[in-house]
């Protein structure tokens, strides 16, 4: 093609560093940690427009809670808070590696960005009902959904709860107030929208908690969210992830490149708070906030929780072939474990001992849940659930053609 | 229709009513029934919907039963997934059929399949109303017939009625029902019933008996097809207004054809069709929507695999030609009577 020197030129977003290039943040800035003022619980999204384009931090590096959003929280649910992250760790450690080992078909990490939605789970009542993405495993372990289950799911063995049916970490329990997790993206946002609204209908006390990542925000189903949610002034708390990368697309492909995913609120009227997301306490204080105010009639907010995806984006990639390999050992915000520990180090109520004994119980935990779950077959053993029951369960009770279908399969 | 009379005394007076007041009555009654019932979609709150089904409903149940949506059709599906997830048990009307496709993705992957994929742990109890069908002059994105994308789908049911007291019911079971149903009202019938002679006068419901409909609460089960008109010569599978321009080619060519009206397309009533088929040995597919892998081609496939030892002529389709549905030209794509009254004489003939 021949251009001319008035040439339009189309600009399409590149990342910072790729593979062996030098990792550099330095273009990121953020205010201190207890820079950000807590706004009352009643304003206005418009009085709140800052809080999309700013970052509220609560932890220095040196494990320092600073300001207003610091959060009053007993040392032991500190504790707790961190032994679920730590317990998430192993988990996705293990069975990372036991995907590898040919067990089954796929898994995916929540490596790096624990802290999410392990602070929120413990922010929210246990009641609430969670719409994750396909990321949030530290909410289904922060409500003590046991961990047996959640890897006979993965193996798709005979226990698993999901009958062989799913796709390895789409989990679903209602009891614990995890929507089950649909592989295809951003539908569950809407639909956390109009659960919170069915809650506001029934007069229920009840709210509910979309979630997201910064990729998806670019499919319709979230925008139609902001807007419903906005309409109705739903008791909802509709989370971005933004961990940087959507599989290899880094989030300035999904417009994150000159605003922030937080300011996609701005503009439907909704509370936008742009939260650091390897900040425990931050996480925990700014759900609460949400969670309060959508308690109280006051609608609903979106939060951007800023982190990092550690790990690859699942089992079938390989982010060495698109960004540098230490990138996420550079990334300004740190390790929320690190940063939670050091905090609790600093109050005294903790140490470094304690915490290398709680991370050697806590593998244990995962290795001995590990084998009882593989006791009962992996996908690779074809211990799977009988195929009689994949015709279960597509209608309440199944029409003939289903029951002529199993008869012709011979089940 | 099968026996009117399965319809229970309990049902009330039966009074006159066009499809329209039918389906606000269907609508009303279970509102009334059951506080987890709310419907909602683009202009059916104070309004009361641009075709009047939902006329009144917010005046007497509230806001927040009854309520107008953003336009926006992946929303107006996704939150009734939703409430369903909470145990409410949601109408949402998609204002035309031809609006659907935006929340395609929230009626396949997430409505159709939320039990299947959490065993049971979460389902979808809500109905889906969509005007479909030509005849009004609605141009290509208000006369589709969308169906065959619905019965394809896995974990759907799909309805459409052709007169008011199969209307009513059939939404009363529609919404009382464990699973989603998507329920498609032919809007050419909604003030009377339809034969397909576009040029004479409208008769209104009023002066048909199947324009009479109980005024409480009674359900026409899914899954049961009707014979709207008996025959012995020649089966006629079809539904919605097809059924009214089929039986009007029935009487145009003197034969002797038995028209069943499907009601459920999917989960559908094999045994119905499968008797009148071996009964008569000929067999005409009829609906409005195109041709080519319409709901038909499916109908044709199970005849066959289930009659084919009865049959003595071919199986014969009418349907919409393949082309978007034109509006100057309507009346030349709608497969009126007499292109259905030439497949029964090529039926009776082969």
């Amino acid at each position: 093609m021949s251009r001319t020197s008035n040439a339009l030129d189309l600009h399409v977003p590149a990342p910072h560093a790729r593979p062996g290039d030098k990792p550099d943040f330095s273009g990121w800035s953020f205010p201190e940690p207890g820079e950000t003022p807590k706004p009352e619980l009643d304003a206005s999204a418009a009085e709140l427009r800052d809080f999309a384009y700013g970052l509220i931090r609560v932890l220095d590096f040196d494990g320092n809670a600073i300001g207003p959003w610091a959060p009053s929280i007993a040392p032991e649910a500190l504790r707790r808070g961190l032994k679920y992250m730590l317990l998430t760790r192993a988990f996705d450690d293990r069975m990372y590696r036991a995907q590898r080992q040919g067990k089954t078909s796929f898994y995916m990490q929540s490596f790096g960005e624990e802290a999410i939605s392990v602070a929120q789970a413990l922010a929210l009542n246990s009641d609430d009902m969670c719409f994750p993405s396909y990321r949030q495993q530290g909410v289904l372990i922060a409500r003590d959904y046991p961990i047996f289950d959640m890897m006979c799911q993965i193996y798709s063995n005979a226990r698993d709860p999901m009958r062989g049916r799913q796709l390895p970490v789409m989990y679903s329990s209602k009891k614990d107030g995890f929507f089950t997790v649909s592989g295809n993206l951003a539908t569950q946002v809407p639909q956390a929208v109009g659960w919170a609204m069915a809650s506001a209908i029934a007069g229920d006390t009840k709210i509910a908690s979309g979630w997201i990542g910064d990729g998806s925000t670019a499919e319709s189903d979230f925008h139609t969210a902001l807007t419903f949610a906005h309409v109705y002034r739903a008791p909802v708390i509709l989370n971005v992830v933004n961990n940087q990368w959507a599989i290899s697309s880094f989030q300035a492909i999904a417009g994150g490149e000159s605003t922030t995913f937080a300011a996609r609120g701005v503009g439907c009227g909704i509370a936008s708070l742009r939260v650091d997301g390897n900040d425990f306490l931050a996480v925990y204080a700014a759900s609460r906030w949400a969670a309060e105010r959508a308690r109280g009639n006051l609608g609903p907010t979106l939060i951007e929780w800023v982190s990092y995806r550690a790990g690859a984006h699942s089992t079938s990639d390989d982010p060495s072939k698109y960004r540098p390999a230490d990138d996420w050992q550079r990334f300004p915000l740190g390790d929320p474990i690190v940063r939670l520990k050091a905090h609790l180090i600093g109050l005294g109520e903790w140490s470094e001992a304690q915490h290398e004994q709680a991370r050697q119980e806590l593998e244990a935990e995962v290795a001995a849940a590990q084998k009882e779950a593989e006791s009962h077959g992996t996908l690779l053993d074809g211990h799977i659930p009988s195929p009689a029951t994949m015709f279960d369960d597509v209608f309440e009770r199944m029409p003939w053609h289903l029951r002529l279908q199993r008869q012709q399969l011979g089940v | 229709m099968d026996d009117p009379n399965a319809i229970p005394a309990t049902a009330g007076n039966a009074v006159p009513m066009t499809m329209i007041q039918a389906l606000r009555s269907a609508l009303d009654v279970s509102m009334a029934r059951d506080d987890k019932v709310v419907v909602f979609g683009e202009d059916v709150g104070y309004f009361g919907g641009v075709f009047r089904v939902t006329e009144g409903l917010q005046a007497k149940y509230g806001p927040s039963r009854c309520f107008d949506t953003p336009i926006n059709e992946s929303g107006i599906v996704g939150i009734a997934v939703g409430m369903g997830a909470y145990g409410l048990r949601p109408v949402a009307e998609i204002q035309f059929a031809d609006y659907f496709y935006p929340g395609a993705d929230q009626i396949i992957s997430e409505a159709a399949r939320l039990r299947y994929r959490s065993v049971g742990d979460f389902t979808a109890p809500i109905t889906i109303r969509m005007p479909c069908g030509g005849g009004i002059y609605g141009g290509q994105t208000h006369s589709q017939s969308p169906e065959a994308l619905f019965t394809h789908v896995c974990g759907l049911r799909t309805v459409m009625p052709s007169n008011p007291v199969d209307a009513k019911g059939l939404l009363i079971s529609a919404i009382e029902c464990n699973d989603p149903v998507i329920f498609l009202e032919p809007k050419r019938l909604y003030n009377g019933p339809f034969d397909g002679h576009h040029d004479r006068p409208v008769v209104p419901w009023s002066k048909h008996p199947l324009g009479r409909v109980p005024e409480g609460h009674y359900t026409v089960p899914l899954e049961k097809a009707a014979v709207f008109r008996p025959g012995k010569a020649v089966t006629v599978i079809t539904y919605g207004t097809m059924v009214w321009v089929s039986a009007c080619a029935a009487e145009e060519t003197g034969i002797d054809a038995e028209v069943i009206d499907l009601r459920s397309l999917w989960p559908l009533d094999l045994e119905a069709i499968v008797a009148s088929v071996r009964r008569t040995g000929r067999c005409v597919i009829v609906h409005e929507a195109t041709r080519t892998s319409g709901f038909g081609a499916e109908l044709t496939a199970l005849v066959q695999e289930h009659c084919f030892h009865w049959l003595e002529a071919p199986i014969e389709r009418v349907t919409g030609w393949d082309t978007p549905y034109p509006h100057a030209q309507e009346w030349d794509y709608f497969p009126g009577p007499a292109r259905v009254g030439a497949a029964l004489k090529r039926a009776m003939e082969a």
